[in-house]
């Protein structure tokens, strides 16, 4: 680091420093759904990962229809694209909870197993259906381009403008969970499931809704992801890994911590990135998430559930 | 059957013991090709990682979806010393510094470094075949069972040192072989691991040495280790309370796991020629909970067919319909999750004897056997 003067030094800090935010965005979107998911029914989802890339799939196919149809929209498409991923991911989402995920809520460590056969699954139908090549859309002209505050320090708009979408679902999600009557009840369901049974709360309603939620969110982050990235039939175990170590080490159940994991991972990965490569800073970022897991199991901020 | 050999599980242990043994001995020598043979000799290498799995998994109750580490280890061990074998200095006189692995020398590294060394003596490379895994799994056991750290929290947490393991793999190419792993590794003490024989030989100690493994699995699970370990699995807190040091209990589980798949790992490597870190990445360590548990999480013996089971039929589907056998795969994990959590296995257990009921000879067979029995004990 001693070749750099400090005003480079910080200049790279705040370039890396916004590239992390690209990243956390897309964690956190991943591990918002994930972590409700978990939070609520201790259910891990291995498939969640292909969730979002049925979204960024689905962002995809919204855009080619409007180039076809309509090319006069094609400047806002992509605010119409994500509530129609959102919409994709939830329903399949839905069906799968239906189908699959509600057999097995006694067993966690089987929902792992099988929602990874799913994860397999989704992959080839994607590469059936997509082809194995990946998929980009064309990005509207106002997301092109970058921000230049100063000489030094350069930020792409679409960064951005996924960081504001971030915001936006997050504070949409906390809404939900702690104002909403839906809210309400997860967290009833969450902290006893017998009793809030027996007050009249539907459990299995709120567990599909949790679930079908989760996915729909996960759809979210595949629309977010379309604007940085190509999206393949894989694109999504890409992310896996590191989401659940976000939700794991932000503490399950805790949305706050959620989002400081997403923050941390996600630029502790970035600044590495830079002075000491991608895979090495991602090598040392996974080992202190893993060291710090080993003597703080709990994660960041452990809510306090009553198992 | 009283005594030392009770251990087998009875009459039906030791006849599935046997049929295994029969099978993998004589049936697959006499009827298999070559190539056939030493396929099957990497399926029963995968054998060991699932057999390690059945004990911490199915007996023990812990997930590790980081049976690829330990696969690796061994893999990587005894690849490091068929690596330096095979880079003796006549060998590699075209380098700019001969001696040393071809790998090395593209990464402009001009000295071995100093964690080959060892790899240089072959008794020290079994012995660290067998000693580093265990030593590894017993750290992160230690770590995560004295802080109770179980279930999916373990499973995230080996998951993720599989993927920091894979990426330094790849990264630190000049010490590992990166990407490609470590290649082109020919002799064993001077003896080509690549011809017809070596591989029908490698074959039979693959063999051979599973069934050891078996056997000794099965004599823990017997012994008041495997009681308390199923304990352990069912009523964890009971077991701590009556006054038993659980985590020490499973820290060593996780370690006779570890040090399964390690050989495993070691066996594939010789058999296969190279290791890489495809070959023990994450989806290679979640396929080795697949065969455990396709065979049944509770059976050693049916692990080995699980693995042997998913293998063949990857080959078998995977050169017809390349496009299915993802569909497949996945379906299989689904079935047997929702429909059979106790694998083939627990198939057999479920219908063989009221296949057994429909033989007309039944009733003679179990009035010898009794009297067989009476007659020993």
């Amino acid at each position: 680091m001693g070749d750099f003067t400090t005003q480079e030094l910080m200049a790279i800090l705040a370039m890396q420093g916004f590239a992390g935010l690209s990243l956390f965005s897309v964690l956190l979107l991943m591990a918002l759904g994930l972590a409700i998911i978990y939070g609520q029914m201790r259910v891990i989802n291995m498939a969640h990962g292909e969730f979002m890339v049925i979204g960024a799939y689905a962002t995809y196919l919204f855009s080619t229809f409007i180039t076809a149809q309509m090319p006069g929209m094609l400047d806002y498409y992509l605010i119409l694209a994500i509530p129609f991923a959102f919409l994709a991911a939830f329903v399949v989402g839905w069906i799968v909870e239906f189908l699959l995920i509600r057999h097995l809520y006694h067993r966690p460590l089987d929902t792992l197993l099988a929602t990874w056969g799913l994860a397999l699954i989704m992959q080839q139908a994607f590469r059936s259906g997509f082809g194995a090549r990946e998929v980009s859309v064309r990005l509207p002209d106002w997301l092109q381009g970058s921000y230049r505050p100063t000489m030094m320090i350069d930020i792409p708009i679409n960064g951005l403008a996924i960081m504001v979408l971030t915001i936006l679902v997050t504070a949409g999600v906390a809404w939900l969970l702690y104002k909403s009557r839906w809210g309400l009840r997860v967290r009833c369901t969450t902290t006893n499931r017998e009793m809030a049974g027996a007050v009249g709360i539907n459990t299995r309603n709120v567990d599909r809704l949790t679930f079908a939620l989760g996915c729909g969110i996960a759809g979210i982050a595949g629309a977010a992801f379309t604007t940085i990235s190509s999206t393949g039939p894989t694109s999504g175990s890409l992310y896996i890994v590191d989401t659940f170590l976000v939700v794991v080490f932000g503490g399950a159940g805790s949305l706050l911590g959620t989002v400081a994991s997403a923050f941390t991972i996600a630029q502790g990965q970035s600044i590495l990135d830079f002075f000491i490569g991608g895979s090495m800073g991602k090598v040392i970022t996974l080992l202190i998430v893993v060291a710090i897991l080993m003597i703080r199991p709990e994660g960041l901020f452990a809510s306090k559930v009553r198992r | 059957m009283n005594g030392y050999l009770d251990f087998l599980g009875g009459r039906n242990g030791l006849v599935g013991l046997l049929v295994l043994a029969a099978l993998i001995l004589l049936v697959f020598p006499l009827t298999m090709g070559v190539d056939q043979l030493s396929l099957a000799g990497r399926f029963l290498s995968f054998g060991f990682v699932a057999a390690g799995l059945v004990l911490c998994w199915g007996y023990g109750g812990i997930l590790s979806l980081g049976q690829g580490i330990f696969f690796g280890i061994g893999g990587y061990c005894i690849a490091m010393f068929l690596k330096l074998e095979a880079s003796t200095p006549e060998a590699t006189a075209i380098q700019t510094t001969p001696g040393i692995p071809d790998f090395m020398d593209w990464n402009r590294i001009t000295e071995l470094p100093w964690f080959w060394e060892p790899f240089n003596s072959l008794t020290l490379t079994l012995i660290a075949i067998i000693v580093l895994p265990a030593l590894f799994a017993y750290v992160i056991g230690i770590a995560m069972f004295k802080r109770r750290v179980s279930g999916v929290y373990f499973a995230i947490i080996t998951q993720a040192l599989v993927v920091i393991l894979t990426i330094l793999l790849v990264a630190q190419q000049g010490y590992t072989g990166g990407a490609n792993g470590i290649t082109d590794l020919r002799t064993l003490k001077g003896w080509d691991i690549n011809t017809d024989e070596a591989m029908v030989t490698l074959y039979f100690v693959t063999a051979f040495l599973l069934l050891g493994v078996i056997l000794f699995g099965k004599w823990l699970l017997h012994s008041k280790f495997g009681r308390i370990l199923i304990a352990m699995r069912d009523r964890e807190d009971r077991v701590r309370f009556s006054g038993y040091d659980v985590a020490n209990f499973k820290a060593f589980v996780f370690c006779v796991a570890a040090v399964f798949s390690a050989i495993g790992g070691a066996m594939f490597t010789l058999q296969e020629g190279f290791m890489s870190p495809t070959l023990i990445g994450i989806i290679p360590s979640i396929e080795f909970v697949i065969f455990a548990a396709v065979g049944g999480r509770l059976s050693l013996i049916g692990a080995v067919y699980g693995a042997m089971a998913i293998g063949f039929a990857r080959i078998a589907f995977a050169e017809a319909y390349p496009e299915l056998w993802l569909f497949l795969m996945g379906a299989v994990f689904i079935v047997v999750v929702l429909f059979l959590p106790y694998g083939l296995a627990g198939l057999y257990e479920k219908y063989a004897p009221k296949v057994r009921a429909f033989l007309p000879s039944r009733t003679a067979r179990a009035a010898t056997s009794r009297e067989s029995t009476e007659v020993r004990s």
